[in-house]
């Protein structure tokens, strides 16, 4: 093909584009608006979305140990790119919730908050897997000053460790604390749904580890993915609504005192 | 164990995220007090170019010039302590995200700091063209280059210098104020922090940023006269006093109705911020940062005939009020956990073992605030700051 051909093929394929959205001119305006919202629906199946099942989770901490493990964050340093915490209602009201060493090594014992509890006392008890919710408006995308951080087309919000100079802004503006920095790189560093893996096809790490079918993930807008299912058919809900950023991690069996 | 950023001063109380800590530290108490600064002694300087306040002109040049040296070191604690790739700042000018609020912070600081500069220039530019035809050597060089090859002087060119002087301050002050408002804004923007969560916060830093300026002026005033054995005007002390102790009715008057305002609407974070405010800081907020730093300040500066020992002590409290208020708003406001269910305790580093340990930790703090110090005394050389020998506020600027 040379130049003239492409040029024109190019034409070709623009007046293609362009004829049958003019030609929506002659229908009347209900029908131009749902083929033109069919239309806009198409970028916005792009969209990874998560769901966790507290109900299911044992606290075995086999996400957060994978996830550590697959994203290389030093497995001794005090932060993590998920977490899972621990949530114990007495039977007096008193809340017990802790999160021991993001829980990479699990939850063995039943001491909540390093206090040693029987078992008559428990009210309720359970465990909250957590990670970065992806927010449709994340707002640590809204205050990056130099534009490291960034969402991608299909809603995954990722940091550029070349570019990142330090701030700490995006990590005080994370509602859901998601985000720290790096030990080793010293830039933003937070969960991505493991992107390297998911555009491959793959399951995050977490997903993959967990034996008891807490985690999934899976396209928004997507009928068949199992995500869009529970999302559209159950009562989910997401954390901290209030604060605007629309997560896209949605919650099964989430509790009132869950932040 | 791999040390991670924050662990080294955060002491976590009951429950917080696991990656939670105090990532915003001491040098973010810093930036905004030596803008304020920067702000206030600008502000300073402009009553008497702009409003003609004659009993100012004995400070009128030094404010001036001190609002500069403080502008140069102002964004230090940001960008060589804060960040850590602080080889990277430049990144900001190569890629502004402006809807972040910090991607303007070169543009707004530079753009100010450009007033600031010509309006010394014009200030001081019968002084360069004396200077560069009297002084030999490098000195003489140097004043040379000062000039900017202008060399005119006759009453045409002393009204034109006068009228920029006027124009620049004029259009100084909104950019001071909106130099220092931007910084309010910074924090009053960050919706996960409930205690800056508040659109007063520009305002506040604002007003808080023109007291700390104006009360280093007059400590400075002070400590420079006496060292130079020179008369301190009491008329100029006085009317600083006056100003001062106005701004600060109004910073009292903002900073009380922000927390009036959390208090009554008592969101949902009200419960664990009350416990922050009334609790873990009520002796920095209540005894330090309003008492010792304003309420006492208010009575002594109004108390009649104002003397330069009083004046002293007062500006000498504003300071550290002042210093206090950015510290309960940056440390106390990462003190409480996002998760509402715990509390982070925030340790400065004081003897340095490490690198680590002297950037976040208080000798780099020291050297910060040393520093605006040091460059008012290299300025001195060029743009001599107290002129005056005699407290005469009619006859026309004598050199
Ligand atoms: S959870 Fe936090 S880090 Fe993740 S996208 Fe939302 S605001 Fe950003
Ligand atoms: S820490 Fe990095 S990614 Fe986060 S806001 Fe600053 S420059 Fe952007």
């Amino acid at each position: 093909m040379n130049r003239r051909d492409l040029l024109k093929a190019g034409l070709v394929a623009v007046a293609g584009m362009v004829i049958p959205l003019n030609a929506l001119e002659v229908f009347d305006d209900e029908a131009k608006a749902a083929v033109k919202a069919a239309i806009e629906m198409v970028p916005k199946k792009r969209r990874w979305a998560f769901v966790v099942d507290t109900r299911k989770c044992v606290g075995c901490g086999m996400c957060v140990k994978a996830c550590k493990m697959e994203n290389e964050v030093p497995f001794d340093a005090d932060v993590s790119r998920t977490w899972v915490e621990r949530y114990v209602v007495l039977k007096d009201g008193d809340v017990l919730i802790d999160s021991p060493k993001e829980a990479r090594y699990g939850y063995t014992k039943n001491d909540p908050m390093g206090r040693e509890i029987k078992e008559d006392e428990i009210a309720k008890g359970f465990f909250v897997p957590k990670l970065c919710n992806q927010c449709e408006k994340p707002s640590c995308v809204q205050v990056c000053p130099v534009g490291a951080t960034y969402k991608t087309e299909d809603g995954v919000v990722l940091v550029d460790r070349t570019w990142c100079i330090g701030c700490g802004y995006c990590i005080m503006n994370c509602p859901y604390q998601a985000r720290f920095f790096h030990p080793v790189y010293n830039t933003a560093e937070k969960c991505t749904f493991c992107y390297h893996r998911i555009t491959k096809g793959m399951k995050p790490a977490c997903v993959q580890a967990c034996a008891f079918g807490v985690r999934k993930i899976g396209m928004l807008n997507d009928p068949n993915s199992e995500v869009f299912q529970i999302v559209m058919n159950e009562r989910v809900m997401v954390l901290k609504p209030e604060t605007g950023n629309e997560p896209n991690v949605f919650y099964i069996g989430l509790d009132k005192i869950v932040r | 164990m791999t040390e991670v950023h924050g662990q080294l001063w955060t002491i976590k109380q009951l429950f917080t995220y696991p990656n939670e800590y105090i990532y915003w530290t001491v040098h973010i108490a810093l930036y905004p007090y030596i803008t304020g600064l920067v702000a206030g002694a600008f502000v300073l300087s402009s009553l008497y170019h702009l409003f003609g306040k004659k009993e100012l002109r004995p400070v009128s040049r030094f404010a001036l010039v001190f609002s500069f040296a403080l502008l140069l070191v102002a964004p230090m604690p940001l960008l060589f302590f804060h960040l850590l790739h602080p080889e990277r700042a430049f990144n900001v000018f190569f890629t502004p995200h402006y809807y972040s609020a910090i991607a303007a912070f070169g543009l707004v600081f530079s753009v100010y700091g450009l007033i600031v500069a010509s309006e010394i220039w014009f200030a001081y530019r019968p002084h360069f063209i004396a200077q560069s035809q009297s002084r030999k050597g490098i000195m003489g060089l140097i004043f040379k280059v000062l000039t900017l090859g202008s060399y005119d002087l006759d009453e045409r060119t002393a009204h034109i210098d006068e009228k920029a002087v006027k124009f620049l301050a004029a259009i100084g002050i909104p950019s001071a104020c909106f130099l220092h408002g931007y910084v309010g804004f910074i924090f009053g923007s960050v919706k996960t922090v409930a205690m800056w969560k508040s659109p007063l916060m520009p305002v506040i830093f604002l007003m808080s940023a023109i007291i700390s300026g104006v009360a280093l002026c007059i400590w400075t005033y002070i400590l420079g006269m006496k060292f130079f054995r020179r008369e301190i005007c009491t008329d100029t002390v006085r009317s600083m006093g006056r100003v001062l102790a106005w701004f600060i009715i109004l910073a009292l008057t903002l900073e009380m109705l922000d927390f009036v305002f959390h208090g009554y609407t008592a969101e949902e974070s009200w419960s664990i911020l009350s416990k922050i405010i009334f609790g873990k800081f009520k002796f920095k907020i209540f005894v330090l940062q309003w008492g010792l730093g304003m309420l006492l300040p208010i009575i002594l500066l109004f108390i009649p005939k104002l003397s330069t020992i009083r004046a002293f002590v007062a500006s000498t409290c504003v300071l550290i009020g002042v210093w206090m208020m950015r510290w309960d708003v940056v440390i106390g406001g990462q003190s409480m956990s996002k998760s509402l269910a715990g509390f982070m305790k925030y340790k400065m580093p004081i003897w340095p073992h490490t690198f680590e340990e002297f950037r976040e930790g208080l000798f780099s703090v020291i050297l910060l605030l040393i520093l605006p110090f040091i460059f008012l005394c290299i300025f001195n050389k060029f743009t001599p700051v107290f002129t005056e020998k005699k407290c005469n506020f009619d006859t026309e600027e004598a050199h």
